[in-house]
């Protein structure tokens, strides 16, 4: 399909692309907008490495082609500390020494986040339903789980 | 160390990289780890430079290079608290790069530079140290001479130089004067009680830009005028194009060039390149190639394991024979047992797919990777593009997992790279390799059959033992093979088996090893990862045939100088009894322990059954890995490492080929363990220890396993013996 341009907002900012209408907005950001925080694992929405925020809902950007995503605010891992729980929960990571190689921690982070805007205190389960589609290859999930449960404690 | 613009990195790695010296000499002695005991002071017949090593900035910061790759495990925290705890520096100030590729700093034991066999701190131990406490050296010589006092009237601490009038300096201001001072060819290293770093919990220096998404992976790399290239690779190995059609991917805007290459496996791929990503993407699934799949052999696992477990039945090359092998026939019928275990590929699913970016000019080339081979595949890059080693410059990327993925003896990924870049001369190309890639790619670690025959004697212990082993050796082909592969016996598909601690008097282990088309390699924890589930599984069911508990048992069959297995053993015991007492309904227990790369670890596990799946509530790990530098880490280490190890369980966790090509391309159908396959909650205890260092990335792999299934045993009344475990 011919290129298309596309007006989006990006961690508050309006920014323009031009770009094929399949584009995953992954790539939007990675390639066009150079905001690498977001990650590339699997292409197919099995992994949450791309997850960021679309209009408040934590997604899989990998699959979402940038025609779809209107004039929804798009926040990645690198504004997220604007948020007070997005500060919560990196500070939280930071003190659990949740990463070891850190690939996915960006996806997991935005995971969490969006978990606790929606439940200061989630149980295991909650945790297990949110955070169900992330893929920490190195294993951290132990930790994870703490961390997400003392950033959920923060006033 | 150096005042800071004293000499630029890169006049200093030139000016390493082309003396003389730097053999390949080993990467697994005769015992991994064991062998390499690290050198006592006084007697490592090198001398690192701290310059190479140790930066000291104006403003205090001390960065600090670090020889290896950090993909997760640590290691660049770990070196430096080692080399800051004898500096005496503020650890606040201290900072770390991975270093590129050059002669310093290779392997000090192992002769290239690499991350492997858990043996980054065993082998660099030493080296850190010495660095540490010559740079304080040189640092207190330089004060002494400012202050015209002997060296011995001062003191360090976080940073400052004290003197004995109440003087003072910190490093930063001293760093000059030092660099002027000769390197000391001995030094004094700290007695383990006066660290102030070593064996405290030290948090990861790389943390912040990990949660931030600062933090810069090879992957992320942005070049000035940087192309991306896919590679559309053979769908069997070996394989080349009978045709191909590429209008419609040139056709593509963005597309720059589309060409042949050939691959490693002796084969031809098809490369485009193109402005980014996803055009190249496009691109590829755009060529229409038919490819000649008649000349290569087409591996298919249904027929692999009809191959292997006709093998299995059938004598190997010996690994390792003692007492009386006709002790075992002799034995009633009653007294018998037989084992047939299946193993299936694995592949290594880094959360970073594979990538490599080469930039080639005329007579030199700049490469970013993140390799646990940088040195080696430094070399094959020169080799692709006709150039020197020196003439290659290579970063050292931060990697995002590997678990021995990024550590390949013929560094195809890189040959792939340095191929392109060739074709498109002063443009950089950043080679990337999608999911697919990866989980089709090869490398795997490889599917094994093993046949065990068990002869009971009355007091419920095995008094005879013969096992064979099927699989393909990892090291055969590579200059690995050299030290690694005795008699036609690969060390690394027995270690485990052959090496084991349990007493057992008439034992015999032999290997045969086919050469089926499909690539293998180390997959964390190497052999481990199986022969540990063979070993105790076995010993857990000859434990309840005993009716015996399973901790006492192993006890009673361990060697009496398997001092850290008992160790490792008896603190999990201790640690595990208070929940092992009061299990809930339906719930099991299950151990495991294990020696792997010299580090002793055991395994206790709370098992239920939830959707016809394991469910680990709880698992508790002791581990001995000699003296540890930083408890957080070796905590993180083992419960990370559980969760690697029970990628063999899971329903989807096994590489299977058809008719040549690998069936699975993503994690749909190759999945990793997520959160709900994971352990609730893991505790990690540390035997304490003052011995020599050894590892922890990989030890902890090969119990979980065995220890989940032993408690499914229980639950369930039968044997695990297929893996992965497609129902309970």
């Amino acid at each position: 399909m011919a290129p298309a341009t596309y007006e989006l907002t990006v961690n508050g900012q309006k920014r323009s692309v031009t770009a094929d209408p399949g584009t995953p907005l992954l790539w939007i950001l990675r390639d066009e907008l150079k905001l690498t925080g977001t990650k590339y694992g699997c292409g197919i929405a099995a992994c949450g490495a791309c997850t960021v925020h679309v209009g408040g809902v934590a997604t899989r950007s990998c699959v979402v082609p940038v025609s779809l995503i209107g004039d929804r605010p798009i926040v990645t891992i690198e504004a997220i500390s604007q948020d007070p729980v997005g500060r919560a929960v990196q500070d939280a990571w930071v003190s659990h020494d949740v990463v070891q190689c850190g690939y996915c921690q960006s996806g997991q982070i935005m995971s969490a986040v969006a978990l606790l805007k929606r439940n200061r205190k989630p149980t295991d389960k909650n945790i297990e339903e949110s955070m169900g589609g992330n893929i920490c290859r190195c294993g951290t999930y132990v930790r994870i789980r703490e961390a997400i449960k003392m950033a959920g404690a923060q006033p | 160390m150096r005042p800071a613009q004293q000499i630029t990195r890169r006049a200093f790695v030139t000016a390493s990289a082309t003396a003389a010296g730097g053999l390949l000499v080993s990467l697994y002695l005769d015992r991994p780890l064991r062998a390499q005991q690290v050198p006592v002071p006084g007697q490592n017949p090198r001398i690192y430079p701290p310059d190479a090593f140790i930066e000291l900035r104006p403003d205090g910061k001390i960065v600090i290079q670090v020889n290896r790759l950090e993909f997760g495990q640590g290691v660049q925290t770990a070196l430096p608290m080692l080399l800051a705890d004898e500096m005496d520096a503020d650890w606040s100030q201290v900072a770390a790069e991975l270093a590129p590729a050059a002669d310093i700093y290779r392997d000090p034991v192992r002769g290239i530079q690499m991350v492997g066999g858990s043996g980054s701190i065993a082998t660099s131990f030493q080296q850190y140290r010495e660095l540490g406490a010559r740079t304080r050296a040189m640092l207190v010589a330089a004060a002494a001479e400012r202050w015209k006092v002997a060296p011995e009237q001062c003191r360090t601490e976080a940073s400052v130089v004290r003197g004995p009038a109440g003087q003072s300096a910190t490093y930063a201001e001293l760093a000059e004067g030092a660099a002027r001072i000769p390197v000391p060819a001995t030094v004094q290293l700290k007695k383990p009680a006066d660290f102030r770093l070593v064996g405290k919990r030290v948090r990861r220096l790389d943390s912040r830009p990990k949660c931030d998404g600062s933090q810069r992976f090879g992957l992320d790399l942005d070049v000035l005028g940087m192309k991306v290239a896919l590679v559309a690779h053979p769908p069997v190995f070996g394989a080349r194009p009978k045709t191909v059609d590429d209008t419609a991917a040139r056709g593509l805007t963005g597309v720059a060039q589309v060409f042949e290459i050939p691959t490693v496996s002796g084969g031809t791929a098809v490369a485009v390149v193109a402005d980014k990503f996803w055009t190249a993407k496009q691109a590829r699934d755009q060529l229409k190639i038919e490819w000649d799949l008649a000349a290569v052999e087409r591996p298919d696992s249904a027929q692999l394991w009809a191959t292997y477990k006709q093998l299995a039945g059938t004598p190997g090359n010996v690994a390792v024979t003692r007492g009386d092998q006709t002790s075992l026939d002799a034995l009633a019928s009653g007294d018998r047992l037989v084992a047939e275990y299946e193993f299936p590929f694995l592949a290594h699913s880094p959360m970073e797919p594979l990538n490599t970016t080469v930039r080639f000019d005329e007579g030199r080339a700049e490469v970013w990777a993140g390799s646990q081979f940088q040195t080696v595949d430094q070399a094959a890059i020169a080799e692709v593009l006709g150039l020197k080693p020196e003439q290659v410059t290579f970063h050292t990327e931060m990697a995002g997992g590997g678990f021995g993925r990024r550590a390949t003896a013929d560094s195809h990924v890189q040959r792939e790279a340095a191929e392109i870049a060739k074709r498109v001369p002063g443009t950089p190309i950043k080679l990337i390799w999608t999911r697919e890639d990866d989980v089709q790619g090869g490398y795997y670690r490889p599917m094994h059959a093993h046949r065990v025959e068990v002869g009971v004697g009355p007091s419920g212990l095995p008094v005879a033992w013969r096992h064979v082993v099927v699989g393909q050796s990892i090291v055969t082909g590579t200059p690995f093979a050299a030290f690694m592969v005795r008699n036609g016996v690969d060390r690394t598909a027995v270690e485990g088996v052959a090496d084991t601690d349990y007493a057992i008097p008439n034992f015999h282990v032999s290997v045969h090893h086919p050469t089926p088309n499909v690539p293998v390699l180390w997959w964390r924890s190497v052999g481990h990862t199986h022969t540990a589930f063979v070993m105790e599984t076995l010993i857990d069911e000859l434990a309840a045939r005993a009716k015996m508990d399973p901790i006492a048992y192993r006890r009673r069959l361990l060697n009496p100088d398997a001092k850290k297995l008992r160790a490792a053993l008896d603190l999990m015991e201790e640690k595990s009894a208070p929940w092992r007492a009061k299990l809930a309904r339906n719930h099991a227990a299950g151990i495991a322990c294990h020696e792997c790369f010299g580090t002793a670890v055991a395994c206790a596990v709370d098992v239920s059954i939830e959707n016809k799946r394991p469910r680990i509530h709880r698992a508790t790990v002791a581990i001995d890995a000699g003296l540890v530098v930083n408890p957080l880490s070796v905590e993180a280490q083992c419960q990370g490492a559980l969760v690697f190890g029970l990628s063999q369980l899971m329903a989807n966790g096994a590489i299977t080929l058809k008719d040549g090509r690998v069936e699975q391309s993503n994690f749909d159908r190759y999945t990793p363990p997520y959160i709900v396959d994971a352990p609730v909650a893991v505790d990690v205890h540390i035997v304490p220890s003052i011995e020599n260092p050894t590892g922890c990335g990989e030890p902890p792999v090969p119990v979980i396993s065995p220890a989940v299934v032993n408690a499914l045993s229980k639950l369930t009344g039968k044997r695990y013996r297929t893996l992965p475990l497609l129902t309970v």
